[in-house]
């Protein structure tokens, strides 16, 4: 199976072509770039290398949260038009779930986190075993006091992985002690190879039409509007006309 | 006979998801247009972020019911038009990078819209536009008025220094009690009441084709928080006639003056707030007095708002005039067209 797999979740940008369990091509980068602009060009120069069109193509993966809220949709809206004017599977994966599965060591307790700032992370709690990588905690939104709380409970190493781990990584040593170790930095940077072989293992989705990215968080103006309109709605929010 | 030419444009710019075909740049056979208006009333006005996450959960399926609506098949398009700007980023985004997809996916040349020369087209529903022309585009955003000498060439002449007219009419709807978007509902009200406050009407009389609203909508909100501290209250009717008069003569005023430094065969009415009937009827009756032979071409009332058929007969123009992005193309938040900076003659 010829799959597409795209990550622009956060400042770096991967994107590859695999088939099967097999890597034909990949780009990664990590720079200031507006993914807007890069990401359709990489993909071209992608298929291009590989001697493919866009329509051999099976399956398109991507990384669909959490992560920025713009850089999310833009792969995701990538991802879902491809999918559905070429009529093949969508498989969405976690952005975090991916940046876990570069850590290859069996049992190893795993903790991808994103800034989320203000001292809030998105992050979850992953662990490799022999065939998969099992979810220990869900992806959320969570401040970084209440995850160390979690991770001190189950008494365990973990490793953490992800570019923003240094901006908490003195905290976390001095909280989590001997427990706390990092990857190398070589494994810190979203892997399109890896979370196309991720999307290879998971269900399509059933269409297309309503894959959103999982942004973990509703907008400040939705949760302050809710807050003062505990039992008013204006549903439904978008109509035809 | 000729293959027809066949555009699937898509807009994005604000607070609707619009897709549309359109055949030879003249004819709609679609134009699915999804509104979150509803979503958006809740906090008074557009939240970027909102607008956003609303644009991603309907692209696809506006593309969808585009295409079935149209009877049309993916392989009978001739091209995909897109609005990159100007707008909000975010929104802009969404319906960029679906366009790109769905253009790349398919092989079909992609063809980059300004936002303000789509609205402008939508007067092209109802006739072919005639050069040289001036265009009065007056939204949410823009109040500006653009010389087009010939086609797909579009120059500022004037645009508002301040607030939009559109942005205007939503800041005293709040005062009034009006919910967002309260064009409509104070150009309703405005009809049931009188000019009886005279508010400014700022830059009227100056020898250039630039608006102001705010002295306006400042004299407004002080005029009824005065009444309120001395427990008057005041027609609220009365009120909204008053606003809106001050809004026409100075939108009317300038606009006769552009159809008199420049020499044009059509003048074109266009944009959200083009809608409002006290302004069309306001400037079709002086054009009808003081330039009967100038064609005064209104954009239909349905095409007046965000959609993409007025994107698609833009494109088609573009298209005409080899206007074509790859697949690198960015939302561009800020696009304007050029200024003419000796308009003023
Ligand atoms: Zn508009």
């Amino acid at each position: 199976m010829k799959v597409l797999a795209l990550d622009t979740s956060n400042r770096p940008l991967s994107a590859a072509v695999l088939d099967d369990n097999q890597l034909l091509a990949m780009t990664t980068t990590n720079i200031r770039k507006n993914h807007s602009i890069q990401l359709l060009p990489i993909v071209e120069t992608l298929l291009k290398q590989t001697g493919l069109e866009a329509e051999d193509l099976q399956r398109i993966v991507v990384a669909q949260g959490p992560g920025s809220y713009t850089g999310l949709r833009i792969a995701t809206t990538t991802a879902k038009t491809l999918a559905y004017t070429l009529n093949v599977d969508l498989v969405g994966v976690s952005s975090l779930k991916t940046l876990a599965a570069n850590v290859n060591d069996e049992g190893r307790i795993i903790v991808p986190l994103f800034d989320a700032r203000r001292d809030n992370v998105f992050a979850g709690i992953y662990q490799r075993t022999a065939t998969e990588m099992k979810t220990i905690m869900a992806d959320r939104h969570i401040s970084i006091k209440h995850l160390i709380a979690n991770l001190l409970e189950m008494q365990v190493p973990v490793w953490f992985i992800g570019q923003d781990v240094s901006i908490y990584e003195e905290t976390l040593k001095l909280q989590l002690t001997d427990n706390f170790h990092r990857v190398s930095r070589a494994q810190d940077l979203p892997d399109a190879y890896v979370l196309g072989q991720l999307g290879l293992n998971e269900k399509p989705v059933e269409h297309p039409f309503n894959f959103v990215p999982k942004y973990l968080r509703l907008t400040e103006a939705e949760v302050e509007w809710k807050k003062k309109h505990p039992h008013e709605d204006t549903k439904p929010y978008v109509e035809k006309i | 006979m000729d293959k027809k030419n066949l555009i699937l444009a898509f807009e994005s710019s604000c607070d609707e998801t619009s897709v549309a075909v359109i055949e030879n740049g003249e004819k709609i056979l679609s134009n699915v247009v999804a509104t979150q208006i509803n979503s958006h009333k809740r906090f008074g006005g557009v939240v970027p972020e909102v607008a956003s996450r609303h644009h991603i959960e309907q692209v696809t399926i506006c593309i969808d019911e585009a295409l079935k609506e149209a009877n049309v098949k993916t392989t009978d398009l001739t091209a995909v038009a897109v609005t990159y700007g100007p707008g909000l980023v975010g929104a802009l985004l969404v319906g960029v990078a679906a366009a790109k997809a769905f253009a790349y996916a398919n092989n079909l040349p992609l063809i980059p819209v300004n936002h303000m020369a789509g609205h402008i087209y939508a007067a092209r529903f109802v006739k072919p536009i005639e050069f040289p022309a001036i265009a009065l585009l007056v939204s949410g955003g823009h109040t500006e008025l653009v010389y087009m000498p010939y086609e797909n060439e579009f120059q500022i002449i004037g645009e508002t220094r301040d607030d939009a007219a559109g942005e205007a009419y939503d800041k005293i709807g709040r005062v009034l009690g009006i919910t967002y978007p309260a064009g409509k509902d104070i150009d309703e009200l405005a009809h049931k009441g009188k000019d009886s406050f005279h508010f400014p009407r700022a830059m009227m009389h100056e020898e250039n084709f630039d608006f102001s609203f705010s002295g306006l909508k400042s004299a407004f909100i002080n005029t009824v928080h005065h009444a309120d501290q001395i427990n008057e209250t005041l027609d609220r009717a009365d009120l909204a006639a008053s606003f809106q008069q001050s809004v026409i003569d100075v939108i009317v005023e300038k606009t006769l003056w552009s159809c008199e430094q420049f020499s044009i065969k059509q003048l074109i009415l266009a944009g959200g707030v083009a809608a409002n009937h006290g302004l069309r009827d306001t400037l079709s009756e002086k054009l009808s007095e003081q330039y009967p032979d100038l064609d005064f071409v209104k954009a239909p009332l349905k095409l007046c708002g965000d959609n993409a058929a007025m994107i698609g007969a833009a494109g088609y123009v573009a298209m005409k005039h080899h206007v074509f992005a790859d697949a690198s193309l960015n939302a561009e938040p800020s696009l304007e067209f050029d200024w003419v900076p000796d308009a003023v003659k």
